[in-house]
């Protein structure tokens, strides 16, 4: 449903970085779209008027992970509360993995979860299919009526595929049809049985360690068959300096890759764990202060094209266990705004540029025409307060997620409201 | 005083979780403390009434009765009641959480926790869970520490020794899977000892286990040259499942104590294991049953360092 | 102030006059082991001194904690049996006495425990008397009557406690 009322928003700072955008303007809205900027169209009457002062107003978030555990996985989280979580962190498209139960590799899956999701009026969700049957790296998803349903890519989720022969058939078949495979870059043999980076802090806490080198094996492979295939591969969530190196050098060479990086790996690393806090385990686990760093300078460098939240509500049955028992993961949707914000404080990072890595680049990876203010273009848009400070407690929190490194800290940076297609969907 | 989850706001200390984060005095107290306990050990009446009334369960998720029974006796000499509890065949295996466990527990009056468990962290997460005045004692969690043998192990040091400050000190064997292994390192440098090694095949030594304050030797003649302490770990079979060794065989030749590699250490050098030992795998027979072995007295000494352990975390 | 406590040993040695033969003598440490020495010297007992350490049997371990100490018991002789003098610097509440009995009793049956004590400051908070006594004393519960060894001669100190 696109608003048909026409908004205006004053006062605001507009940011968009890619259309050479940084200044306070009014922005006027009507039928779904933006249509005009600092100037008001001839005949204008606002239906509504939103006071932007003292905040920014920047493309609606484009979040390229968030489980929404939808279908099956409702003791986590339901498609209602992570979908509010969605737009009240400012994210106006998110991507989904299809790792529920059942898995996402049934047209008729996706379609009512599009259409479960569309009902609701909030965020725009882009479901990726599962690439083979299941997720169990054997048999090949129908890729074709996936798509049809309205799939945006193919991924083994958190399952790399263990046979290589797979693999390499799963990515030529979704190159035959120029479908994007999007894959966790990990060596199912060097990770297993580990939880936490293999290094020093894994060393003194006796936790099984998940070596660089599981990273770094997988992705050589991947970028081996893609010149075999002329797959189009996106790697989703690096964690290590060589690997970031290893995407750097295909990049270099020409090569259709792209990668994200969950934005808890730029401000986070294994010495975070402290005292086996099991907020802290993750898959790819955090690494070490000199990985974050390369992580960091590859977001900076255009190596890494986005920033996603990586959102994945664990109830805290699940994270109240020894490390090792743990689940891994965080909630992220209502943190990518103040987390990306608070890294590029520490990185030297303008807002412009790091709001570019969670608007424009998801939205150019995914072929969305969305995550820009310009004229003509989708109404989906974040207003926020970069002063403001919020504590994060489970009822500021609308995601049943309440599993995060930040709880009951305080964040900077908070969302007052978020428009899509147009309409008011969200209001602090 | 740097903060740890083991201590009181006034650096009491209040659980025992591991031997990293003693500081230098707490473990000499608790030393000093064990050898008045290790003369209790040689009266007729081996009991004293310091934790008398009080009730000690053992929460072993993972077996072992020779842990479980020293700390049982160590309990009784100090006239608690003691609870042993087998946890794989009672409510954890219908599906109760570790920390659903220990609260019902902790409503039948218990005043102390001696866990052991597989995986690393679960003493702390204990821990932090317990109501003020229970405590928590660490009987091995996964890989991580084994604190009172660790102390035990400084305690059978110092007896022999005297002084950590000239020792050269040798740890032997799969280091990579061993909590006493990391408990022995954190006690020794807190102690002043200068000179720790780790001795092993590179499969069985933890990725940059160096920052630990240990040298690392892969030539077990080598690393034994000049030692005052040798200290032999368990290999146990999995290992050999595990794609990390070949053979019990070809461990016992580079790797196991014999009396030849034992001769590259000082003459005067003891022996130790924190058992139970695999004759003929890590350690020669004639070794273990030698006069530089002192595995059995680490056992007693064992019982003395619990009592004092108890006695000084249950203490105001 | 100061009190010369060898005066008062000497005192209390002529008080006690002839052990039997088979008698132990056993110390309280500290201050009771430094004056059973004396004692023990003085009335030519034939058996070694029994030293007790007390800590282990304390009754304020819940209050206080264990704390670790140089002092150990020392049993030399079979408590079995046997006839004991125990000797102790200062009888107060009687706790420290009731300790030392239970320790005594670890390590057997004697035929009898006798208390001699350098000084009785009677503020008994258990039912128990000394038989032999080298003085008495009253003194105000905030004040600490302590036994220092001062170049191998004994005095006690009182002291207010703060």
């Amino acid at each position: 449903m696109k608003g048909s009322m026409k908004i205006e928003i004053n006062n605001g700072r507009l940011v968009d970085a890619e259309n050479h955008l940084d200044q306070v303007q009014p922005l006027y809205l009507a039928d779904g779209k933006i249509v005009a900027i600092g100037r008001a169209p001839e005949g204008w009457k606002a239906g509504k008027v939103i006071d932007a002062a003292g905040k920014i107003v920047c493309p609606g978030l484009i979040d390229l992970c968030a489980r929404l555990r939808e279908p099956g996985l409702e003791h986590k989280a339901t498609l209602e509360s992570e979908m509010l979580a969605a737009v009240a962190g400012g994210v106006t498209s998110l991507v989904c993995p299809p790792d529920t139960d059942p898995v996402l590799d049934e047209p008729g899956l996706v379609e009512m979860l599009k259409r479960r999701a569309a009902a609701l009026n909030q965020a725009h969700v882009y479901p990726l299919g599962a690439l083979t049957a299941g997720l169990r790296g054997g048999q090949l998803s129908e890729m074709v009526e996936l798509t049809e349903a309205g799939c945006v890519g193919f991924t083994n989720g958190d399952k790399p595929i263990a046979d290589t022969v797979v693999l390499y058939r799963a990515m030529q078949y979704a190159a035959t049809y120029g479908y994007c495979v999007w894959l966790r870059p990990e060596d199912a043999h060097l990770a297993r049985g580990g939880m936490a980076h293999d290094g020093e802090v894994a060393s003194r806490l006796g936790l099984a360690g998940i070596p660089v080198s599981a990273e770094t094996v997988a992705i050589s492979t991947i970028v081996t068959l893609m010149r075999d295939t002329g797959a189009r591969v996106h790697l989703a969530r690096l964690s290590s300096r060589l690997g970031v190196d290893l995407v750097r050098a295909a990049k270099a060479e020409g090569l259709p890759l792209t990668c994200d990086v969950g934005v808890h790996h730029l401000l986070l690393t294994d010495r975070d764990i402290g005292y086996f806090d099991s907020h802290y385990r993750f898959t790819p686990p955090l690494r070490s202060p000199s990985d974050r760093d390369a992580l960091s300078r590859g977001v900076i460098d255009g190596t890494i094209d986005a920033i996603c939240s990586d959102h994945t509500p664990v109830d805290e049955d699940a994270k109240n266990v020894p490390f090792g028992e743990a689940e891994p993961g965080a909630t992220g949707l209502e943190l990518l705004l103040p987390l990306t914000l608070k890294w590029a404080e520490q990185a030297g990072v303008s807002i412009a540029a790091a709001l570019q890595k969670i608007t424009a680049g998801p939205a150019g990876l995914l072929g969305l025409d969305a995550g820009k203010i310009a004229v003509a273009a989708r109404a989906d848009l974040c207003i926020f307060d970069p002063a403001a400070f919020w504590a994060l407690t489970p009822q500021t929190l609308r995601s049943q997620g309440k599993n995060s490194p930040w709880l009951r800290r305080e964040l900077q940076a908070r969302v007052t409201h978020t428009l899509v297609n147009g309409a008011l969907v969200f209001k602090a | 005083m740097s903060y740890h989850p083991q201590l009181s706001a006034d650096g009491k200390l209040k659980h025992l979780l591991s031997t990293e984060g003693l500081s230098r005095a707490m473990i000499e107290s608790i030393l000093e403390t064990a050898d008045q306990f290790v003369s209790v050990g040689n009266r007729e009446v081996k009991k004293v009434p310091l934790l008398r009334g009080k009730s000690v369960f053992n929460l072993f998720f993972e077996n072992s009765t020779r842990t479980r029974t020293t700390f049982e006796i160590a309990a009784k000499r100090l006239s608690a009641d003691v609870i042993n509890l087998n946890i794989n065949a009672s409510s954890t295996s219908k599906g109760e959480s570790l920390l659903d466990t220990i609260d019902n527990l902790s409503a039948m009056n218990a005043d102390m926790f001696i866990v052991r468990h597989a995986e690393a962290g679960a003493a702390h997460l204990i821990a932090q869970h317990v109501k003020p005045g229970i405590a928590v004692i660490n009987a091995g969690d996964g890989r991580h520490a084994h604190p009172t043998q660790g102390l035990l192990d400084m305690y059978t040091m110092r007896h022999y020794k005297k002084s950590f400050h000239h020792l050269s000190v040798a740890i032997v064997g799969d280091v990579l899977h061993s909590r006493v292994a990391r408990s022995d390192i954190h006690a020794l440098t807190t102690l002043g000892c200068p000179d720790v090694r780790v001795i092993g095949p590179k499969t069985l030594i933890p990725t940059e286990v160096e920052r630990m304050g240990v040298s690392v030797f892969h030539d077990m003649y080598r690393g034994l040259e000049g030692c005052d302490v040798v200290i032999m770990l368990r290999v146990q079979n999995e290992r050999m499942n595990g794609a990390l060794l070949p053979s019990a065989h070809e461990f016992f030749k580079s790797y196991g104590l014999t009396s030849e590699k034992l001769a590259r250490a000082k003459p005067d050098a003891i022996v130790m294991h924190p058992g139970p030992m695999n004759r003929g795998v890590e350690i020669d027979s004639p070794i273990a049953d030698g006069r530089q072995s002192v595995i059995l007295p680490q056992v007693t000494f064992g019982i003395a360092v619990r009592m004092a352990v108890m006695a000084t975390v249950k203490g105001a | 102030m100061q009190l010369d406590a060898e005066l008062l040993i000497s005192a209390l040695a002529d008080k006690i006059g002839t052990l039997p033969p088979d008698t132990a003598m056993i110390g309280i440490h500290t201050g009771g082991a430094w004056a059973a020495e004396r004692l023990h010297a003085k009335l030519g007992v034939a058996l070694p001194l029994g030293k007790l350490a007390v800590t282990l049997h304390r009754d304020d371990f819940g209050k206080i904690g264990l704390h670790p100490t140089k002092k150990a018991t020392e049993m030399p002789f079979d408590v079995e049996g046997r006839h004991i003098l125990l000797v102790d610097d200062v009888l107060n509440t009687g706790r420290t006495l009731r300790a030392a009995l239970n320790e005594i009793f670890d390590f057997g049956r004697p035929a009898s425990v006798r208390l001699a004590v350098l000084v009785d400051r009677g503020r008994r908070e258990l039912p128990f008397a000394a038989d032999y006594i080298g003085a008495t004393m009253t003194l105000d519960a905030s004040q600490e009557l302590v036994l220092k060894n001062d170049d191998n001669h004994l005095r006690f100190d009182v002291r207010t406690k703060d």
